[in-house]
């Protein structure tokens, strides 16, 4: 039968045909609906781990014991189970291990666009690479055989525009898999103390040998030759674009990014004409192919940042920019991502503003709290960093940062990596602030379950993480509860907490508005008296959709409320003149 | 030469271009094409921006569609529809869903709404069409129904058998929807004057 399978269900699919019986992940775009999408297999044990470092670890756990595994993760997760990944190529597996690293060229839903075909060539770890959601399908499959037949984990690296795409797909039947019986103890294999992984590493070097056999021969890396003028080398959706645009070319179209197939690269540099290596992001293939000795141009003509689109081959290759007609309009107000309305994350930010702290921020929905008109924060690098961050701040300023700064961070990515540093803030004494917005689960990936929500992913009722007790345990002393709704509470207890020479954690909870099980309307929406609306503009400052500007009403002006309205209150509270009221 | 059709929806998160676009990738392929399709999901969805390509032909390579080779701009609000006249190919179509979203600077009262978009648009574009499908939803009986009612509109621009839409809007909703949306998609296919 064949279907449209988007790259991320075709992942799932070719894991369930493949027979896995573990999969663990934590979400990041665009690697989320893979696991989203196990779940409906019902044979396969899938989990939301609490970060990408544990999910690997589960998954290399289920491989030793025999169980097929597959762990996915975003690009930058891999940069958190980076630490099990080195060590797993030394290791091997028992039955097969597969990692899905999802990476975002441009950038569409993260912070850098790190090329993670270099985690292969690092970690010696053998890639693939598929071009549609089909290959998606084949290649997850394919992994794990590799992974059985080399005893080594193995990547199939995926890119949004693999991911997001849907495309037409055949199904096939899944294998059977039937439960390990009981777990294979091998002390020099799986134990890497010094003296076993110093054997181990010769192993991967020879492994890593005769995975570039097969990799020349790997039918899957394809030669087609029509036209010798011009010979492009490329995989993925990159191979696709530059295949739309040079029809009649020849291709050297690799499915296996690492190692690469070098007398299948030889063979075709030698039969045509002019190579090109059409690659996204690093200079990847154009730098090993060059250490063969082979001249090839690349990132000479190709942009090195971005995502590739399907008029970036021809430009590169013909040196011609495509035509741009005049735009109808010269200017057209952006559209960035907002808050929604009745975001319990966005009066915090109000508040923080007010106050002018310094705000050592992380990574979710609340990140657009550093987006006018909230402005409210000044920090954004990785998940967990606002902790530690606050920690170093704190410390660099000493007494002149008291009562000037605090840290916030999602419920989410607080359990995934701001456990550790709020540890040493209590450890080594720091007097911070930390804000924790539980807004009962992680919001920007699509809301998905994590241990503080009290549901796991296949649906079952789950220990909840207690905030409030952890806190204490790792030793904080002073842990506030706020109901981020009330300002004026919120204001109070922030004032109190960053004034305070000590640590401390504020816990704002409140559900998402998009929280199916946990959210209810707070009460009826609100509206303008426009009478008493002095057109001073004090309610726009939260930037809610809810709210807009009517410059020919009134004296000055004058505000409305539209029906995206929750009735979260926060405007109400805002506004001096009370012209703000409950009901239509 | 290219026997691919490409169609660009766009609009604002919320708006429910991302189902409108499952749809008809679905009837596409359920017409014996073959077929690709590519978004952006994640942050944009947060009320921003969105797009998808929609492309669909014998033996279709990228899921992106080239600047210049949009065949059909398929948008669902007023102001995005400026945002992606560039893509379109000498000649397109370009059908709009007759809707207005303020964008937050707009609400902010820091730019202004552009003026009588529809206007400048069919004094510029020949193959332009406004479509009211908020009020082709609600005569339907769901206002919710807009994008399948726009989806519609589109079907007449398309050689593809009604079964084929049909079958695509019952894989792509809940039962409970099927009814009302294929009303609107009927009411969205006739046209209107
Ligand atoms: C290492 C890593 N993994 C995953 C992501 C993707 N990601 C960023 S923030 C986040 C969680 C957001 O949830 P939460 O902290 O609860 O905040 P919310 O969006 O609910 O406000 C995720 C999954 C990432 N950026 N980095």
């Amino acid at each position: 039968m064949k279907v449209l399978l988007s790259g991320n269900e075709a992942f799932a699919r070719g894991a369930w045909e493949a027979g896995v019986s573990v999969a663990a992940a934590y979400p990041g775009t665009p690697s989320t609906e893979i696991l989203e999408n196990i779940v409906q297999y019902k044979e396969i044990y899938a989990e939301w781990s609490p970060n990408e470092k544990v999910a690997l670890e589960v998954a290399l756990g289920a491989a030793i014991a025999g169980g097929r595994a597959l762990a996915c993760m975003k690009h930058v997760g891999v940069n958190v189970a980076a630490d099990p990944l080195f060590t797993a190529a030394y290791t091997g597996v028992g039955a097969g291990l597969v990692i899905i690293t999802a990476d975002d060229p441009e950038m569409h839903s993260s912070q850098n666009e790190q090329d993670n075909r270099n985690y292969a060539k690092f970690a010696k770890i053998p890639m693939l690479e598929p071009a549609d959601s089909q290959e998606a399908k084949d290649f997850v499959k394919l992994a794990f055989e590799l992974s059985e037949r080399f005893d080594t984990p193995v990547f199939v690296r995926s890119t949004t525009r693999i991911s997001h795409a849907k495309s037409i797909v055949a199904l096939a039947e899944p294998e059977k898999h039937a439960a390990p019986a009981a777990i294979e103890r091998n002390f020099e294999k799986f134990v890497m103390l010094p003296r076993n992984a110093r054997m181990r590493h010769p192993i991967v070097e020879q492994r890593m040998r005769d995975l570039a056999a097969f990799a020349d021969a790997f039918e899957r890396n394809e030669l087609i030759m029509q036209d010798t003028g011009i010979g492009i080398i490329a995989s993925g959706t990159a191979y696709q674009y530059a295949r739309e645009s040079y029809p009649d070319a020849s291709f050297l179209k690799l499915s296996m990014a690492f190692p690469l197939p070098e007398k299948k690269i030889r063979e075709f540099a030698s039969r045509v004409d002019k190579l090109y290596v059409f690659e996204e992001l690093d200079p990847f293939y154009e730098d090993q192919i060059r250490a063969m000795g082979i001249s090839v141009t690349g990132k000479q003509v190709f942009p090195i940042c971005g995502e590739f689109n399907p008029a970036t081959a021809s430009t590169g290759i013909s040196g011609a920019k495509p035509a741009q007609a005049a735009p109808l309009l010269d200017y057209l107000p952006p559209r960035p991502p907002n808050m929604c309305p009745g975001c319990p994350h966005r009066g915090i930010f109000y508040i923080l503003k007010t106050m002018k702290l310094f705000v050592s921020g992380d990574i979710g929905c609340y990140t657009l709290g550093a987006l006018p008109p909230l402005s409210a924060m000044h920090t954004c690098i990785c998940m967990g960093a606002s902790v530690s961050a606050a920690m170093g701040m704190d410390k660099a300023l000493g007494d002149n940062n008291l009562g000037k700064a605090v840290a916030v961070i999602g419920d989410s990515t607080f359990v995934h990596s701001g456990i550790t540093g709020l540890l040493d803030i209590a450890y080594n004494q720091g007097a911070c602030t930390v804000i924790i917005l539980d807004n009962r689960i992680t919001a920007m990936t699509g809301r998905q379950e994590h241990p503080g929500t009290g549901f796991t992913l296949m649906g079952k009722p789950a220990k909840q993480l207690d905030y409030a007790v952890l806190c204490r345990a790792l030793g904080i002393e002073h842990v506030r509860t706020v109901n981020p709704y009330d300002l004026e509470q919120v204001r109070s207890v922030i004032e109190e907490e960053v004034n305070r020479p000590e640590a401390s954690v504020i816990l704002a909870q409140a559900p998402c508005v998009l929280h199916r099980r946990e959210y209810k309307e707070p009460g009826p929406a609100f509206h303008i008296e426009v009478a008493e609306c002095i057109g001073c503009r004090a309610c726009l400052q939260i930037g809610c959709p809810a709210i807009s500007w009517h410059p020919d009403e009134g004296a000055k002006g004058a505000a409305h409320i539209n029906t995206l309205c929750t009735g979260c209150t926060v405007c109400a509270q805002i506004c001096k003149k009370s012209a703000i009221k409950s009901g239509k | 030469m290219n026997s691919v059709t490409n169609i660009l929806m766009a609009g604002v998160g919320g708006q429910g271009v991302i189902l409108a676009s499952e749809i008809v990738s679905e009837a596409m392929m359920r017409a014996g094409h073959d077929v690709k399709k590519s978004e952006v999901h994640g942050m944009a969805q947060r009320g921003g921006s969105v797009t998808t390509h929609v492309r669909f032909g014998e033996k279709v390579f990228s899921p992106l569609i080239k600047d210049g080779e949009v065949d059909i701009l398929f948008s669902f609000e007023l102001l995005e529809t400026v945002r992606y006249l560039g893509t379109m190919r000498e000649g397109a179509s370009l059908l709009v869903n007759a809707h207005k979203i303020l964008p937050p600077s707009v609400t902010l009262g820091k730019d202004s709404y552009p003026d009588d978009i529809a206007g400048l648009l069919a004094s510029r574009y020949p193959r332009f069409e406004l479509v009211d499908a908020p009020a082709i939803a609600l005569q339907a009986g769901n206002p919710r129904a807009v994008n399948v009612a726009f989806v519609g509109a589109l079907s007449r621009y398309l050689d593809v058998p009604e079964d084929s839409w049909h079958a695509a809007i019952e894989k792509m909703l809940p039962p409970k929807l099927v009814e009302v949306n294929l009303k609107a998609f009927a009411l969205g296919r006739e046209k209107q004057n």
